[in-house]
């Protein structure tokens, strides 16, 4: 049996040096399987799986690679992970991908796209453009047909059929590995003692680069060992974390902000790969419940705009059914959607009486002084007040 | 070279810039009418692709915050309701645009040029710009008017033009809106009148087109830059009136009457070029006068195809309103097509327009517009060969603004172009082998 702490230690590392290493490996391994690179947020990984493809999550590239030709493409004023993305394509990193997968998740993303389909002629470069207008009765069948032409698109690249069975059986699996990882963080919220923030987001980050197999063999190996977990608590705050959605912040900014005095209850990492709050059926029609769950199952994000409900009452109610102390939003440098969310959330929790924090973080940054300080400065405050 | 010592201030008004202040200070009264009298109800629109057709036929009062902020720019008063919102949590790297408006909004909505209305409706029609739904979600969350986020797929496919879902999902929403504007007015929707709505828009797009295809005459009668913006106002607020078609009528006999002069905005035309994004408004005039001392004149512009793109044929259709006005917002407009049918679309201008150089002003506050600029001119310089400047300032925020900085840039820019100019000059005419 492999224990939490041995694939923690053996996978956080590729995940800093370059966290794309364990799914080229992979390619390696298996040199006639197709691989599809997923940008954040989400994407219907469950069109690239039917299709006999692999999705993979092309999140950003750490803090150890150097921006040399991308920041010429990609003004000062742009975030990281557009530029660092650019960058591992034009140093040739992106090779073992056959195609890549863009959203309408903010202008740079979208622009980024156009550049990718001038730069890499050889990649299929494709877009999704999500619905915006949540309460419309035909929205659904905007998303379908979305759908289904990115499904052809799939299957031209992949050569296979998208069969209403392939696709279900695609539905299914991610079910399960969406389970899983609903399991992994609801001990995080109950017992944040015995799964720390890095353990629990490494254990989250491979599931973007593995087979989905793969990943729920693991997790399914790694839950019960932490529910035998019985550590004790120490005195920290606990917080909801927020703003983290698309760029990811270095693992050791992690690190650091839970030893600054916090349990990060739960988070926005990843979200993309956790974007339903249920299981997608997987009776009826397989692309209709895909397109239904975006519509009505689906998280709350800063790249998704639901007049039905503010964002800022999710995140309330989020803080509140975790019993939190305090709400830290921590957005990437340069991120206008969460940089505008800020602004909605600071008036919301202002106006309940809620504890905040608001730090800017940067993939490529190494040094975490001062977020550490600003997080013990604002920890003390709570807990000696 | 006698012309880089030039320092006076041009003028640059005519009969077309004098009926624009007339007509856009009437719109303006108008807008304070119903903010102070409470008379007719207004709805918020964006630039990008407006159906203003829909707003006109219901004789809702359509209100642009992007030309409340650019208003605000260009009158010198943009930055303490920049700082006003800054101070309520927005982060010096959003978008300016917003950060003013909201400043703006957020107190007694009274400004130099109008007193701004609470809105009706706020009708979010995202068109290309992603930072559109974040406003119109955060002035939601600040009044009672309602939101409805009216949303336009993006142009996506290789063939370059939305699928017939994209259409029927927008005019779907276009019906959905008719409802609301239904239940605001108490009125229904009068078929004929939109028609004859967009029958009068049409018109307009014909002579605006017109107006454009001009600039291709030697010298350009006009600044597709610096006086294109003067038509954009009445272009997006008056769009479908017959004070809209009579401006426009004005602008094209003035044109004309230049073509015919062999006039254009400046004594000499040396150079031709495209500018790509948006304006610097706080200093609009100095900026110009940057170019105007190289007798640097622009042919065509990127920015002025922000509302609706009609040079290359695209009129509304009075047979086919609603469709007619889907397509407008799918894809007649520069900002909900791809980047790289913008470098398309630049390269049009710099063949048919005859243009020796691309200037590309890359605004911070506006990222649909300049994220990725750099590529752009990569494509420009090395694939096509066409001498491309990059500056940056902003469109907004007058802290961004370095003016020796531009300076110096654009001097040397020029200077070089005008070196090749003279050593091709030499070459043709000293017949160098």
């Amino acid at each position: 049996m492999t224990t939490v702490e041995n694939l923690v230690s053996r996978y956080r590392e590729p995940l800093e040096t370059y966290p794309l290493e364990l799914a080229a490996d992979w390619k390696k391994m298996h040199p006639d399987k197709k691989l599809v690179g997923c940008y954040p947020v989400y994407t219907p990984f469950e069109l690239i799986h039917a299709a006999g493809m692999l999705p993979v999550g092309v999140i950003g590239a750490g803090n150890r690679l150097e921006i040399a030709h991308a920041d010429s493409r990609f003004q000062s004023f742009i975030c990281s992970i557009v530029k660092s993305t650019l960058e591992l394509g034009l140093t040739d990193k992106l090779k073992f991908l056959d195609g890549i997968v863009f959203h309408s998740i903010c202008d740079p993303a979208r622009n980024l796209g156009s550049v990718f389909t001038r730069n890499f002629p050889d990649l299929m470069v494709e877009y999704i453009h999500f619905p915006q207008n949540m309460t419309s009765p035909h929205t659904i069948d905007y998303l379908m047909a979305e759908y289904k032409r990115i499904g052809v698109s799939y299957e031209q690249l992949s050569g296979n059929t998208i069969t209403e069975e392939s696709l279900r059986k695609s539905i299914a699996l991610y079910n399960e590995q969406r389970r899983l990882v609903r399991e992994l963080y609801a001990i995080r919220r109950q017992t944040p003692q015995n799964l720390s923030t890095v353990e629990c987001y490494v254990l989250t980050r491979i599931g973007t680069l593995l087979p989905p197999e793969e990943h729920i063999a693991i997790l399914e190996e790694a839950i019960p060992q932490l529910r035998r977990r019985n550590e004790k608590s120490k005195d920290r705050i606990r917080v909801v974390l927020e703003g983290s959605f698309c760029e990811q912040p270095p693992i050791e900014l992690l690190d650091g902000l839970e030893a600054a005095g916090c349990y990060i209850l739960d988070d926005d990492f990843l979200i993309g790969w956790r974007w339903f709050s249920e299981d997608i059926p997987t009776t009826g029609e397989p692309l209709r419940n895909l397109a239904n769950a975006y519509l009505n199952q689906s998280v709350y994000s800063g790249v998704k705009h639901d007049t039905r409900e503010p964002k800022s009452k999710h995140l309330i109610d989020k803080f509140r059914d975790t019993g939190a102390d305090a709400v830290l939003i921590l957005a990437a440098k340069f991120c206008e959607p969460a940089l505008f969310d800020y602004a909605l959330y600071k008036r919301a929790l202002e106006k309940e009486g809620i504890p905040h924090l608001s730090l800017e973080f940067e993939e490529k940054m190494w040094i975490f002084d001062k977020a550490r300080t600003e997080v013990e400065t604002f920890v003390e405050s709570m807990l000696f007040d | 070279m006698a012309a880089t010592t030039v320092a006076e201030k041009t003028q640059y008004q005519g009969q077309m810039h004098l009926l624009q202040k007339e007509l856009m200070g009437r719109y303006f009264e108008r807008v304070t009418r119903a903010a102070e009298q409470g008379e007719g109800k207004a709805v918020y629109m964006l630039i990008s692709g407006n159906p203003v057709e829909l707003i006109q036929a219901f004789d809702l009062i359509p209100i642009y915050p992007e030309i409340d902020a650019l208003q605000l720019a260009v009158k010198k008063s943009a930055l303490p309701f920049i700082q006003k919102a800054e101070e309520l949590g927005y982060s010096m790297d959003n978008c300016a645009y917003v950060k003013a408006d909201v400043g703006m909004f957020l107190g007694d909505r009274k400004t130099p040029f109008a007193t701004i209305p609470l809105p009706s409706l706020i009708l979010c029609n995202y068109v290309g710009c992603n930072v559109y739904l974040q406003w119109f979600e955060h002035l939601a969350e600040y009044c009672d008017g309602q939101l409805y986020n009216l949303d336009i797929p993006f142009l996506r496919d290789p063939s370059g033009h939305p699928s017939p879902e994209d259409i029927s999902y927008v005019v779907r929403q276009l019906e959905e809106v008719i409802e609301i504007c239904e239940r605001l007015t108490g009125k229904k929707l009068d078929y004929a009148r939109l028609k004859q709505i967009v029958s009068r828009s049409s018109e307009t797009e014909e002579m605006w087109s017109r107006i454009k295809g001009l600039t291709k005459n030697i010298p350009s009668p006009f600044d597709a830059y610096f006086d294109s913006v003067t038509m954009m106002a009445p272009l997006y607020c008056l769009r479908g009136t017959e004070e809209g078609v009579r401006f426009f009528e004005t602008a094209l006999k003035e044109m004309e009457e230049k073509v015919r002069m062999g006039a254009g905005p400046l004594p000499e035309e040396r150079f031709r070029f495209i500018i790509e994004g948006p304006p610097p408004w706080p200093y609009l005039r100095t900026f110009r006068d940057m170019f105007s001392k190289w007798g640097a004149v622009a042919v065509a512009s990127t920015y002025s195809t922000v509302g609706g793109l009609w040079e290359f044929g695209f009129r509304h259709d009075s047979n086919h309103p609603l469709e007619s006005i889907a397509d407008h917002m799918l894809q007649w407009n520069v900002t909900n097509r791809n980047f790289l049918q913008r470098y398309q679309q630049i390269r049009r201008y710099v063949e048919e327009w005859h243009a020796d150089a691309l200037v590309i002003h890359s605004v911070k506050s506006c990222r649909l517009f300049s994220a990725g600029q750099g590529d752009m001119r990569e494509y420009f310089t090395k694939d096509l060969n066409v001498p491309t400047l990059l500056i940056e300032s902003d469109l907004e925020d007058p802290r961004y603004f370095s003016e020796a900085q531009l300076k110096n840039r654009i001097d040397a820019f020029f200077e070089s172009l005008e070196h090749k100019k003279m050593l091709r000059a030499g070459a043709e005419a000293g017949g160098v082998a």
